[in-house]
């Protein structure tokens, strides 16, 4: 929903990120508003996934220039505990596996962690049970992957509900879902994204990474931006979504050779 | 010069019911070399640290100093034992029903027997143990018996010496903690023989916790006839020097094993672990899985022999090793040691090496936890499942159910 008066949640602006000392983004510029849902496009490589864990803080990848305000503050500043706390939440496009760890564990700590910042009470270990099995019904997920280790041996549509229940728990400000649509069968689709619009709201914003329409058929973007090279290219409503579909990604290639990157 | 001169001539003069072991580890100490490095045993070892022992004074009459204030409550219908190397352990103790003392003619028959079945009689560390050990306690279990938790403490700067032999008869089930404990920059040299008549079964625990600046010597000898179960789960930390040698003999096949066992390292620790396993008769079963964490400039070590002897057809073994090193300055040394003759066997092995992942790590702190509890997290996740197998309910009463991990992984 796009309302003029929205505070700003988001500020990217000009941002460059290397990776083992090669650049990855190349001036990332992008604002995002509080009640907004943005998709972000683009080919395989372009940087998206880069994108999202420059923002959640992946030691790994090392930001080189521009800035980052969240909320009004630095978030580039903030380790990426910090930045989970203060409800900025990544659902990565490959959730890792933690053998050992128990996932019920793993998420009351997180939850925790979390709910201590925003001034809420902590859970104990029993009213934390009764809370996320209410919050499992936001992705119809079986109870019975609370007792395992988190996301072993989970299958690619299981782990995908997995992020999407860590989001429902975490109440993100902004969450950054990075191809949470790729896996899922076309039911778990459904399920999902009711889930992601139960949980959208005009004091939140929702970053999707997705290559695919079907999921923007079920979460209808405010806007829709294609990245390339490492940076956002054209930014257009939910058409663009709907063009890139038919048009493919040729015109990304023309442009750049135009600006004569390749 | 490895061991001083005069060393052993000033030990208490060879005396009481392991006066004839005294003499022979005392003979063995004199004529046999020390052990060097060019020995395959002690190819990586610290010998220097194996020397130091000499320094320590030997606790005999005089009691140490430890306090059991700090010691987790006994389970009920449980045993505690208290072994000092001084102190008579079962001074003002009644031995339930099952559990009796091996004396006399039987004891001097039991004594020494399983060690020459697992070859490990003229081992080093055992002529050791042999040379300056006092005294022994030997219990015959008969039938299903209440668990039996024995503690061994040394502090104050001592060798402590203590055997133990377990006599565990057909059809006899036991539940057995040991927790080895040591403070003071004391030593513990400890001797365990465990024979399993038939169809017997035992759960073994070790919790062996030292304080930074101990060593340890603990070799445990196993002899199992046919259709018994053993199980030993092995924890150890805190040792500045340690060597654990679980040598296993499955006498008549058809037997099962298992051995779990986790060892921790950290500062400049050096701690090895030398388990052997052998099938003299067919259709015996082994079950392995050792898992070490060497942080700071410590060192692991493990060596894992297996035999597998022409009779021993159809034996199924298996054996893991996997080490965690939370430093680029840890080291970690693990070698398996097949030697299998009969040739209907299965017999996997493996080892790996890793570190704590950072994707795990950054997951982890991508849902707001710091980067310290993360790592304890992963490393829990790691060792949970041996300490959990601890018998007696070891880990909760002992360990608080984790493991104190402080400053290692930051
Ligand atoms: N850790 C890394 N080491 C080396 N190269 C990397 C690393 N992370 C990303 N890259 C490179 O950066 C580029 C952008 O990768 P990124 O994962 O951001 O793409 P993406 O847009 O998410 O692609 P996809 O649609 O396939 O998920 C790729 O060329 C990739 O190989
Ligand atoms: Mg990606």
């Amino acid at each position: 929903m796009i309302r003029p008066d929205a505070e700003p949640l988001l500020e990217i602006t000009d941002l460059h990120a290397s990776v083992e000392g090669k650049p990855i983004l190349n001036g990332v510029n992008l604002q995002v508003k509080a009640g907004e849902i943005h998709a972000v496009m683009g080919r395989n490589g372009s940087g998206k996934s880069t994108l999202s864990k420059v923002l959640a803080g992946h030691p790994a990848y090392r930001v080189t220039s521009g800035s980052v305000r969240y909320l009004g503050r630095d978030l580039l500043d903030l380790e990426p505990e910090e930045r989970s706390r203060l409800g900025v939440f990544l659902g990565f496009q490959y959730p890792i596996e933690i053998p050992g760890v128990s996932n019920l564990e793993f998420l009351r700590v997180s939850t925790n962690a979390r709910r201590e910042k925003q001034g809420k009470e902590e859970f104990d270990t029993f009213d934390f049970d009764d809370h996320v099995r209410d919050r499992l019904q936001v992705v119809q997920m079986d109870p019975a992957f609370l007792e395992r280790s988190v996301n072993e041996g989970f299958s690619g549509g299981e782990k995908k509900r997995n992020e999407i229940l860590q989001m429902a728990l975490l109440d993100p400000v902004v969450a950054i879902l990075d191809e949470t649509d790729s896996g899922l069968d076309i039911d778990a689709l459904r399920i999902v994204a009711g889930g992601v619009n139960q949980l959208a709201s005009p004091d939140n914003c929702t970053l999707l990474i997705t290559h695919y329409q079907r999921l923007l058929d079920e979460i209808t973007p405010d806007y829709v931006h294609v990245m390339g090279a490492g940076r956002i290219l054209r930014t257009g409503g939910r058409d663009l979504a709907l063009e890139l579909e038919k048009t493919g990604y040729d015109w990304v290639d023309q442009l750049l050779a135009a600006e004569g990157v390749s | 010069m490895a061991m001083p001169e005069g060393w052993l001539t000033q030990l208490p003069a060879p005396a009481g019911t392991l006066e004839p072991v005294q003499r022979r580890g005392r003979l063995a100490l004199s004529e046999d070399s020390f052990p060097s490095r060019r020995q395959e045993s002690w190819r990586l070892t610290d010998l220097r640290r194996l020397e130091a022992l000499f320094q320590l004074s030997l606790a005999d009459q005089r009691p140490h100093h430890f306090s059991a204030d700090s010691w987790p409550s006994v389970p009920q219908q449980s045993l505690r034992l208290v072994i000092d190397g001084s102190q008579d352990p079962l001074q003002g103790v009644i031995l339930p029903a099952g559990i009796s003392l091996l004396e006399g003619a039987e004891l001097q028959q039991a004594l020494g027997h399983t060690l020459s079945r697992c070859r490990c009689a003229s081992d080093w560390p055992v002529e050791l143990n042999h040379g300056v050990s006092q005294q022994i306690l030997a219990l015959r279990i008969r039938g299903k018996v209440p668990p039996v938790e024995l503690v061994m403490v040394a502090a104050d700067a001592m060798l402590v010496p203590t055997r133990v032999l377990l006599l565990v008869e057909e059809k006899a089930e036991l539940d057995c903690l040991q927790v080895l404990s040591a403070k003071g920059q004391a030593a513990h040299s400890h001797l365990l023989e465990i024979h399993l008549g038939q169809e017997s079964k035992m759960n073994h625990g070790l919790l062996a916790l030292g304080d930074g600046q101990e060593a340890l010597l603990a070799n445990l000898a196993v002899e199992q006839e046919s259709r018994s179960h053993y199980s030993l789960v092995s924890v150890s930390q805190g040792w500045s020097f340690g060597r654990l040698e679980p040598s296993l003999v499955q006498v008549d096949g058809q037997a099962s094993a298992s051995i779990h066992g986790l060892s921790i390292t950290a500062a400049d620790e050096q701690f090895a672990v030398h388990t052997a396993m052998r099938f003299e008769g067919p259709e015996g079963t082994l079950d392995q899985v050792q898992k070490t964490i060497a942080a700071d400039h410590s060192h692991s070590i493990f060596n894992g022999a297996i035999q597998v002897p022409r009779p021993a057809q159809r034996t199924n073994a298996s054996q893991l090793s996997r080490s965690l090193l939370l430093s680029g300055r840890a080291r970690v040394d693990a070698k398996p040691e097949l030697e299998i003759v009969a040739d209907d066997v299965r017999c996997t092995h493996g080892a790996t090496v890793s570190q704590l992942q950072e994707d795990q790590l950054f997951y982890l702190r991508s849902r707001g936890i710091t980067q310290s509890s993360a790592a304890a997290l992963l490393l829990r996740g790691y060792f949970q499942d041996v300490l959990d197998r601890l018998p007696l309910d070891g880990s909760q009463r002992w360990l608080g159910g984790n493991l104190q991990m402080g400053g290692m992984t930051s």
